[in-house]
């Protein structure tokens, strides 16, 4: 009777602090999950009983937040009710929020599925509390050096989060080896999914930084069929032979352009989406709902009705402006983000925001691992840069004969462009811009229209 | 004829964790704005190095496994490596790169054997050292700014340090300084990349290659560094003014 107390309490408790952060315009997912668990410190397992179907969690450095809430979609679309840490909250305060806010003022949820994005960090501190059936593992890419240390260290945390639990089948993307290399070493039974054959001419000049260069398992240097970005490609060690698995979900006929289409298991998949990445988020949350054993005969419905506002990619009109925001926080993340934006071919004003606060990462030396050359080629009227750390991002395009205006305040920036831009504008922004960022550009729509 | 340097990139597959292309582009284009030719020449753990035809020499940052790796390769180059900065070669060795120019550094996994360029030597240690940092050089007086991220600690004997540490941990977290200068190498543990917010240390390697290859006299134009001294003063305003 006490417990249910307790869980009753921490339940009301989060949701009073959720909304009353709401209402102050303030982020307060992770502060209502820390309430809740310090009122009752076992309402994360409880309540992850109470889901009746399977839990999936995602992880893997870039397309956690798409990939999730494409599954969570996806599940949806066939009538079930699902959890969902959607604004990508993805700490152990944040997966105990979106479970904690979804529970009704007895303190029970009412759901068929959970889908969980987690930090990888975080997945050792999580699994304690439930561990989850499956885990869609995306990618594994150098990201904020200063907080996780190498990537070698974040393989070694989801190893024995994968350890934690052993029923737990890993969905991999099998073009990266060492998301590969992990699912295998883990004794996890996997799933693969994966882009077999080459879609992209092969640069041989191209400096993108590639992880991975030498075999997980034996340390001779890995040698590669292809790339279709950064280390995702087909690889193969000459010495011990280790090397992409077969796909599971193979994407074919692969065609990325303004939008993006292929085919996996003879089924034809459409999004009016850019970006090749994308290809791989798609096909990751399809994979996964398809392991799960759903049918997902609404897939194609998903795709197209799915309108991110979290900052993804997320789009604004504003008067006669089109304003894309979009997340880019690492040389991977950022890199694919170019390409994207290289897929519209009209001119266009460009503001990239960097900031160093703790979430961010405080090292920003990665900028100089994202190929800003390429800016060049991208009919660009005009570049600004903006964000705490605007003066090392002016640098880094200077050393690249890039010049661009500097303008610290990204609403004064935006606001700027909205005046005397060509009327087709991209945000770029690192992590803590993301929300502040789609805060503005919210208020000022609603200043046009209002 | 116009003058030229060449720059070795060592291991670029391996070193290369902390922006360390950022290092390279920054000397490239300080030499051409000034009408210099710039050549840079990477090498792979398979090649052979021609010391003779190298200016400058840049190792950078790698993870402790990648430099398990590198180090079993060391041996087959220190003779050269070590005549070519006994002879003033220039070097740019950062982070990783520092440690490799040391006897050895030992690691909680094992010993990793350097190329024993300088005296000096590294330790890890619990805990590692990652934030800003700013020092102050007795080569300059801008001061050096940048970020640490190192989990061993490095002792340099007699030899001259860098700089003084204004803000952040430096060499070891105690010694009070950063970095060392032994005849025309430079090591530190300062990235950020490190050059381009510091082009008067760009500028000091740049000129010490072209004074080694074309006698003294040659002279490097001021360029316009503006935006890169506003980047420095932003740092240090932030961590050490405050």
């Amino acid at each position: 009777m006490i417990k249910d107390l307790r869980r009753i309490l921490a339940v009301w408790a989060a949701k009073a602090i959720g909304t009353a952060c709401r209402l102050t315009g303030r982020q307060g997912v992770t502060l209502a999950g820390k309430a809740a668990l310090l009122i009752c410190p076992n309402i994360l397992t409880e309540l992850a009983e109470e889901v009746r179907g399977p839990i999936f969690v995602v992880c893997g450095t870039n397309g956690k937040t798409t990939t999730n809430n494409l599954l969570c979609a996806a599940l949806e679309s066939e009538g079930k009710k699902v959890i969902c840490n959607r604004t990508g909250s993805n700490m152990l305060n944040g997966v105990v929020s979106a479970f904690v806010l979804a529970a009704d003022r007895r303190g029970n949820i009412d759901a068929d599925y959970a889908c969980i994005e987690i930090d990888e960090a975080s997945t050792v501190r999580v699994f304690p509390y439930f561990k989850p059936d499956f885990m869609i593992l995306t990618n594994l890419f150098r990201d904020q050096l200063d907080r996780y240390g190498e990537i070698d260290i974040t393989m070694n945390l989801l190893k024995k989060a994968m350890q934690m639990a052993p029923d737990m089948v890993v969905v991999v993307n099998a073009d990266d080896s060492l998301s590969t290399f992990l699912a295998m070493d883990s004794g996890n039974e996997y799933v693969t999914y994966g882009i077999s054959k080459q879609y992209f001419e092969e640069d041989k000049d191209s400096k993108e930084i590639r992880e991975g260069q030498f075999c997980k398992r034996c340390g001779e240097k890995m040698a590669y069929r292809f790339y279709h970005y950064s280390q995702l490609g087909d690889y193969y060690c000459p010495k011990c032979g280790f090397r992409r698995p077969g796909i599971d979900f193979d994407a074919v006929d692969v065609k990325a352009g303004q939008s993006l289409a292929f085919k996996v298991e003879g089924r034809r998949i459409q999004a009016n989406y850019r970006g090749f990445y994308n290809i791989y988020n798609i096909l990751a949350a399809y994979a996964g709902g398809r392991t799960a054993g759903l049918v997902l005969k609404n897939f194609n419905k998903v795709l197209k009705d799915y309108n991110p506002q979290n900052g993804r990619n997320e789009h604004f009109k504003i008067g006669k402006t089109d304003v894309i925001l979009n997340l880019a926080k690492n040389p991977a993340g950022f890199n694919q983000n170019i390409s994207a934006v290289m897929e519209d071919p009209a001119p266009k004003d460009i503001i990239v925001l960097i900031n160093d606060n703790d979430q961010d990462g405080t090292d920003i030396s990665w900028l100089w691992d994202v190929d800003f050359d390429r800016f060049r080629d991208i009919n660009a009227s005009s570049i600004t840069v903006s964000g705490i750390r605007c003066q090392d991002m002016r640098l880094r395009l200077k050393y690249v004969d890039i010049p661009s205006e500097l303008e610290p305040d990204v609403e004064k920036a935006i606001r700027r462009k909205l005046e005397n831009g060509v009327g087709n504008l991209y945000v770029l922004v690192n992590y803590t811009g993301l929300y502040s960022t789609h805060n503005i550009l919210k208020k000022i729509e609603g200043e046009r229209h209002g | 004829m116009g003058k030229k340097l060449t720059i070795g990139h060592l291991y670029p597959d391996l070193l290369n964790l902390y922006g360390d292309r950022g290092n390279i582009q920054c000397m490239v284009k300080r030499l051409e704005w000034r009408g210099f030719e710039a050549e840079v020449k990477e090498y792979q753990l398979e090649d052979a190095i021609d010391f003779g035809e190298l200016d400058i020499v840049l190792m950078g940052g790698g993870s402790d496994r990648e430099q398990m790796i590198v180090c079993s390769k060391l041996k087959e180059i220190q003779k050269d490596f070590k005549a070519y900065v006994e002879d003033g070669g220039v070097v740019l060795a950062v982070c990783g790169g520092y440690q490799l120019l040391g006897k050895y550094y030992q690691t909680d996994d094992g010993m990793i054997t350097g190329l024993e360029l300088v005296d000096l030597y590294t330790e890890q240690k619990p805990g590692r050292l990652i934030d800003n940092i700013v020092i102050q050089s007795e080569l300059f007086e801008m001061p050096v700014v940048g970020f640490e991220n190192h989990g061993g600690r490095t002792f340099i004997g007699e030899n001259k340090p860098l700089g003084k540490v204004l803000y952040g941990s430096g060499n070891t977290g105690e010694s009070g300084y950063e970095g060392v200068v032994y005849k025309n190498v430079i090591g530190t543990y300062i990235h950020g990349p490190l050059l381009p917010k510091n082009p008067q240390l760009c500028d000091y390697l740049l000129g010490k290659a072209l004074e080694r290859k074309y006698g003294e006299g040659v002279v490097l134009e001021p360029l316009n560094d503006t935006q890169e001294k506003e980047a420095n003063e932003y740092i240090y305003q932030r961590f050490v003014k405050k």
